[in-house]
């Protein structure tokens, strides 16, 4: 239990070793907000796909699995969906249509067919929490990156508007535009290389 | 609907709202199949004809089936079932009527239905309000963009691994997305460009 765990979040990251999932993880992070909210909602419905998605995997025939288990991860994307318009109207117009296409997120697909089809419920839930913290962790540092340097600030939409911590007149406007998306992400990337190549 | 709209329509989708470096989708089959610039055409290529099969399908099954019936709340589902299904049927089709076609796609068709690009147009399409024509035209030109962004973007990777000096850690795929960076704000570019 605890190797998964450890896989999930360092040995096998999702976004940072397995390259999995990157539209989301440079598209959406641009506040604190945005990047914890979605970082929840995919470790949820990661959790309860891989649970049932274990549940089923005897019944499941092989031929069909990849559409059977698109068919269980759109049904908990759904459900999330309309959780969030109901209960969080403002995370889900900034995330717009990244909520949706959080079934085509090769990360969850990914798990399903390399993990959950393989093994038990409680270590099918248990990888699927730790991948999505995995992937959670590396939003938030990719949103508080580039919040500080794109807009001075630090927990913006959670904190009113942020704390303001470099001035007005200084932040670089292209780190939250798509640009400063690839390029922290390709440094965080170079980080982890540079940290497993010593 | 006039031509100046469709121009305006195809510039915005191709250049100024380009799906993978302006709007993020798509990002894995950019990065995944970029390594050389033959196998880039014939993804991008790929992905062009999908998405505007999507949106043309898409459209109708929203017009005809979702809205009358009163389930747009399962939209996400009823969406990647049909597009995972035309993916399926494209390649049944392509492999029995044009075998030449298929061995040249043959191995990316499928990567497609994980393609958030394709997901992503046929939302957008509903988001957006689009008619059928607009759909249509925006899903061929949203591929288009796709195909010019990961056409570019092989080139710079095939020198990339040729002749650059990269530090060891950047080696490989971050060297690869800081590139990806730069291109991206080289697109940013065209952002002032309007058509009236």
């Amino acid at each position: 239990m605890k190797k998964i765990f450890k896989n999930g979040l360092l040995i096998q990251n999702p976004v940072l070793v397995q390259l999995l999932g990157l539209c989301s993880t440079m598209a959406i992070t641009t506040t604190l907000f945005n990047g914890l909210g979605m970082g929840v909602s995919v470790t949820v419905i990661l959790t309860c796909s891989n649970i049932v998605i274990s549940l089923l995997r005897k019944i499941i025939p092989n031929k069909i699995r990849i559409a059977c288990f698109v068919v269980v991860i759109a049904g908990f994307v759904t459900i999330v969906e309309m959780l969030l318009k109901a209960f969080l109207p403002a995370l889900n117009d900034s995330l717009g249509v990244f909520i949706p296409l959080i079934v085509v997120n090769c990360i969850i697909l990914g798990r399903a067919e390399a993990f959950a089809s393989k093994n038990g419920v409680l270590r099918s839930a248990a990888d699927g929490a730790a991948q999505g913290i995995g992937y959670t962790l590396v939003l938030a540092a990719m949103c508080v990156i580039r919040e500080l340097l794109g807009s001075g600030t630090f927990g913006g939409g959670i904190i009113g508007d942020g704390v303001r911590i470099i001035p007005q007149q200084f932040p670089a406007m292209m780190m939250i535009l798509p640009f400063g998306g690839f390029i922290t992400l390709g440094c965080l990337i170079a980080l982890v290389q540079w940290r497993t190549k010593k | 609907m006039s031509f100046t709209s469709i121009i305006s329509l195809a510039l915005g989708a191709i250049l100024i709202e380009n799906f993978i470096l302006v709007k993020f989708l798509g990002i894995c089959p950019f990065l995944g199949v970029s390594k050389s610039q033959e196998t880039a055409v014939g993804m991008g290529l790929a992905v062009t004809f999908v998405m505007g099969v999507a949106s043309l399908v898409c459209w109708i099954i929203e017009a005809a089936l979702l809205v009358p019936l009163g389930l747009e709340f399962a939209r996400t589902v009823v969406y990647i079932l049909v597009i995972s299904s035309l993916v399926q049927f494209i390649e049944m089709f392509l492999r029995k009527a044009m075998p030449g076609l298929y061995l040249s796609l043959g191995i990316y068709l499928p990567l497609i239905t994980t393609n958030c690009a394709v997901l992503g147009v046929a939302l957008l399409n509903q988001q957006n309000g689009y008619n059928l024509l607009e759909s249509v035209i925006y899903g061929i030109t949203g591929g288009l963009g796709f195909l010019v962004a990961i056409f570019i973007f092989s080139g710079i990777r095939e020198r990339l691994e040729l002749t650059a000096d990269t530090p060891k850690a950047f080696e490989g795929f971050p060297i690869a997305l800081v590139s990806a960076g730069l291109l991206s704000l080289a697109f940013m570019g065209f952002s002032g460009l309007k058509i009236i």
